[in-house]
């Protein structure tokens, strides 16, 4: 029985390495499991929606719970992104016409400095509401691991559609009209 | 009259009394040590490509180097600017992640593992010795016996090398 001992110790603290090494990596890993839901029509609930974000130039926070009600277009984007720099007047453009159906674009910066997202902000007249994602925990359980990201989310709070790249004109034209014209 | 014993006291006692007053002063107008981004980047990560930003080459990282240096030529010390780049980027910025929540396992258990290693080896180098010793004295340091076939053998063999 002694003879054991040593070696199932020194076996249970390998396994317990390993299974700390295992839940590690599965905590650092991107999340695809929203994409899967999206997919098969199975919307999932947009994810720390009760979390509060600073708002970006401003005092207080926001979070996405208090937009209940609206279709939220949720882009995640960063000062330094060209992608995002391409995207931001097509996205202010689209706000001012989602306006009138009680939708709005929410843009989250993520993990980008205050003052580089609040001259990227002036600098293409963006009038939506943008707030700081400065830690990216808000944005990694979108499963979001790079920018832009952009997720619809219809007046239920669920969301309804992703696209995990640059917007081009068509994906809002062709994904909004039906979640607009959902009833709340 | 005086001795010199006193007289160097005397002294002695008058310098360390202008030093207790000009200290304090001198150091508060010392120039803080003003890091470089080189300082900085070592113990800096990029955010989105998890890489140390001493060797990153992404957007990300360009940003977040400019930001360090607008910190760097506002004078602040390197403390000042790695708590700045916690606020702006959250605590996943530092290279050594704050010791709390699953980030303690990695300060923790790197010095459990030495420990427990060692009391394993504490545990078990002297019962492995006493074996040995017990074997040893089991066994005393006789020549193993050889086997009459081979003792002709090698007779054999030797007297064909002698010729």
């Amino acid at each position: 029985m002694r003879r054991i001992a040593i070696p199932a110790l020194a076996v249970a603290v390998a396994a317990g390495l390993l299974a700390l090494l295992g839940f590690g990596v599965a905590h650092l890993g991107s999340d695809s499991s929203i994409d899967a839901s999206v997919a098969r029509g199975d919307y999932p609930t947009a994810p720390n929606a009760q979390l509060q974000l600073p708002i970006l130039g401003g005092s207080g926070s926001k979070s996405l719970a208090q937009f209940r009600g609206k279709v939220v277009v949720l882009n995640v984007f960063a000062s330094w992104c060209p992608p995002c720099l391409a995207e931001a007047p097509m996205l202010e453009r689209e706000e001012q016409q989602i306006a009138k159906d009680n939708a709005t674009i929410l843009g989250v910066t993520y993990q980008d400095n205050s003052s580089d997202s609040e001259s990227f902000v002036q600098q293409h007249h963006i009038t939506y509401p943008v707030v700081r994602d400065v830690s990216g925990n808000f944005a990694r359980a979108y499963g979001v691991n790079g920018v832009p990201e952009t997720f619809v989310i219809n007046r239920q709070g669920k969301i309804v559609a992703l696209n995990r790249s640059q917007l081009d004109g068509t994906w809002l034209k062709k994904t909004l009209p039906k979640i607009l014209a959902e009833p709340s | 009259m005086t001795r010199p014993g006193t007289r160097f006291a005397g002294v002695a006692a008058i310098l360390l009394a202008i030093w207790a007053l000009t200290a304090p002063a001198a150091l508060a107008s010392a120039p803080r040590p003003q890091p470089s981004l080189t300082d900085i980047e070592n113990d800096v990560m990029c955010t989105l490509c998890h890489e140390s930003l001493a060797v990153a080459q992404s957007p990300q990282a360009d940003a977040e180097r400019n930001y360090i240096r607008g910190l760097i030529a506002k004078g602040e010390t390197k403390q000042q600017i790695l708590r700045d780049m916690v606020a702006q980027y959250g605590p996943g910025v530092l290279g050594r992640p704050p010791a709390s929540g699953f980030n303690l396992s990695v300060y923790i258990l790197p010095p459990a593992i030495l420990v427990v290693g060692i009391a394993i080896l504490a545990f078990t180098l002297p019962r492995w010795r006493r074996r040995t010793r017990a074997a040893k004295s089991q066994s005393p340091n006789k020549p193993p016996a050889f086997d009459p076939a081979e003792t002709a053998r090698l007779d054999q063999e030797l007297s064909q090398f002698r010729g």
